[in-house]
This record gives C-alpha cells, sequence and structure tokens, in this order.
C-alpha cells in the first residue's frame, strides 16, 4: 500500500461525497450531531421559534403579550437561521449535485397532475416568480406560508422541535404533533393539492 | 466564538438539508406518498441517535459547553393544541414542500419567491399570538 494511493482513494472520496446525494443514513445521523451541538451550547433544535423571535424583534410585543418577552435571549436561533441561509448558498455553489433523484411513481403521479417539469428542487410553475401571477401559486406561496407559521407556533413547534428534539426526548405530545403533521400532509398531498393545482 | 458557533451549526444544517435533498419538494411529495424510505430514513436516524444522546446526557448528567446542566423541558400536556396544530402545520408542509428550516435553506439557494412563502408564515405566527387566548389549547 504506497502513499499515493492512500491519497487518491481520500481524494476520491471527498470527490463523491460533493458529487453524490447523502444517503438517508448519512444525513440523519447529522442531522441528530447539529441537534446534540446545540444541546451542549444549552440550546434546543427548534427552528419555528425563529418566526416568533422575528415577530418579537419586528415590535410586536407592543401588540400582543405573546411577543412581550426578553426575545434577545432568544437571539442565537436568528444566528442559525442565518447560517442556515449561507449554507444553502454555499451549497448551491459548490457542493450541488446535478438531479434529485426522486421516485419514478411520484414522477408520474406529479405528471398526472399537470406538473410535466419535475427538475431542479421543486416545480417552477409553483416556486418559480412567475407563480405569483397565477392563482394556484398564490395561494401554494401566501396560503401556504401562513399554515406553516399559524399552525407550528399553535403546535408548539415543528419538525426540528417536535419530530427531531421532542421525540428524542421521548414526548407525548410531540408525538401528538406529529401525528397532526401526518394528518394535515397526507390530507394535502392525496385531497387538496389536486383541486389547488387545478386553480 | 460566543456567536459564530451557532452560524456555523446552521451552514452544516443548510449543507445537510441540501445534501439529502429535504429541501426539494419532490421528496416531500414522494415522502406523503409513501413512495420512498429516504424521508423517513433520515426522520427516524436522527431520533434513534438524538434518543441515545438524550438519554445519556441525563443519565451522565453532563454539563453545556458553558458550565450549565443541560435541561430538557417538558411539554406541557394536551391534545388539541398539538393536534389541531400540527394538522394545519402540515397541510402548510405538504403545499410549500418546506417546514421553517427548509424555507431559509431554499433562500440561500436563490428562490426568491421564498420570500413570499417566509412573509407569510411571520404573519401566521403573529395572527396566533393575536388569537391565541381564543384558540383550544
Amino acid at each position: 500500500m504506497n502513499k499515493s494511493w492512500f491519497y487518491n482513494q481520500n481524494n476520491q472520496i471527498v470527490l463523491e461525497l460533493i458529487k453524490q446525494p447523502w444517503a438517508w443514513y448519512i444525513a440523519g445521523p447529522l442531522l441528530a450531531l447539529v441537534a446534540i451541538a446545540l444541546l451542549f451550547f444549552g440550546k434546543s433544535f427548534g427552528v419555528s421559534a425563529t418566526l416568533r423571535t422575528t415577530c418579537a424583534a419586528l415590535g410586536a410585543g407592543k401588540k400582543t403579550s405573546f411577543f412581550h418577552y426578553n426575545w434577545k435571549a432568544d437571539r442565537w436561533n436568528i444566528l442559525f437561521v442565518i447560517g442556515a441561509i449561507v449554507g444553502g448558498m454555499i451549497a448551491s455553489q459548490f457542493l450541488m449535485h446535478p438531479t434529485v433523484s426522486v421516485s419514478p411513481d411520484t414522477v408520474q403521479d406529479l405528471q398526472k397532475l399537470g406538473i410535466q417539469d419535475v427538475s431542479g428542487l421543486a416545480p417552477a410553475d409553483l416556486f418559480g416568480w412567475q407563480a405569483v401571477f397565477s392563482l394556484k401559486g398564490m395561494v401554494v406561496l401566501v396560503l401556504g406560508g401562513f399554515l406553516i407559521g399559524f399552525g407550528a407556533r399553535y403546535a408548539g413547534g415543528c419538525t426540528s422541535g417536535h419530530a427531531i428534539s421532542g421525540l428524542s426526548n421521548l414526548q407525548l405530545p410531540s408525538l401528538i404533533a406529529v401525528i397532526g403533521f401526518f394528518v394535515g400532509g397526507l390530507l394535502m398531498t392525496h385531497y387538496l393539492l389536486p383541486l389547488i393545482l387545478q386553480l | 466564538m460566543k456567536t459564530i458557533k451557532y452560524i456555523f451549526a446552521g451552514i452544516l444544517f443548510g449543507i445537510i438539508m441540501t445534501k439529502a435533498e429535504v429541501i426539494s419538494w419532490y421528496r416531500i411529495q414522494e415522502m406523503f406518498r409513501f413512495q420512498s424510505f429516504h424521508m423517513y430514513g433520515i426522520i427516524g436516524s436522527a431520533v434513534a441517535l438524538g434518543m441515545l444522546a438524550t438519554f445519556l446526557i441525563k443519565k451522565l448528567r453532563l454539563r453545556s459547553i458553558q458550565g450549565q446542566p443541560i435541561a430538557f423541558n417538558d411539554k406541557k400536556k394536551s391534545i388539541p393544541r398539538y393536534l389541531i396544530g400540527g394538522v394545519l402545520f402540515g397541510l402548510g408542509w405538504a403545499m410549500t414542500g418546506a417546514c421553517p428550516g427548509p424555507l431559509y435553506v431554499l433562500i440561500g439557494h436563490g428562490f426568491g419567491v421564498i420570500l413570499v412563502v417566509l412573509a407569510s408564515a411571520l404573519l401566521g405566527t403573529y395572527v396566533y399570538g393575536l388569537f391565541r387566548n381564543k384558540l383550544p389549547h
């Protein structure tokens, strides 16, 4: 075993990690490591709380007591999502693999619903700027966003806070919330989205 | 280091969410159609490792880097707030194909129109704050 072989192998590994999408058994544990790191920083992993912090920072506390709290103690979560934006920028510039590998069954289902172009990370009809000028686009963007914000705060957390942090801590309320996430997701995917896409 | 570690954690999060394609609208559709194990594997393995870490932190009474005991807050017991809130959140999740984390990562990817989703999510959060006392919890 000579040295150059070792280095070649190593470079190969690094390159493959960038070129290929990551499997679930790599991504899941890495995601847990982020949550565990935050625990050791003395914080609890939960992204939707940033929305409340942002509302409070924008002065919503003057109107409602819900936003009248010491939000400056939660500034760390704003830093975290700034990092997430930067991480997205870095990944899109340097680490992106060419195509998202979606199951052929899903592609077929979506084509039946009229989504022909399944390239990129999201259909351009719904997530390009042209969506702002279509009714279905506005419903998806505005109503979808509203439900995310309203629902997450009502349930006291989103996928990160309930599904990851909450379930890790064996919280029954988090299990109820996650069941709710799936009931809502299944209703939307199978019954409501087909109607919205016809708008 | 006091603040930058949170930014680093966020950057790592953004890269993982991208490389695992969690930020893809198609991947969320695939999950809600039960047509791939991918998303279930990610959430499942993250929770499995998270459970182990939480157990060990409690068992060994580990401390944070500031030297404080690591505390876990139990969620308040209730059904309506988690179920109703959860269903509403799920409707939005399947519509936009993104939960709050991926929204930020997608903005980093240059999806400018996601700012509309984010602004609507802020409005939703605000409206919840306004009507919180009138909702069943």
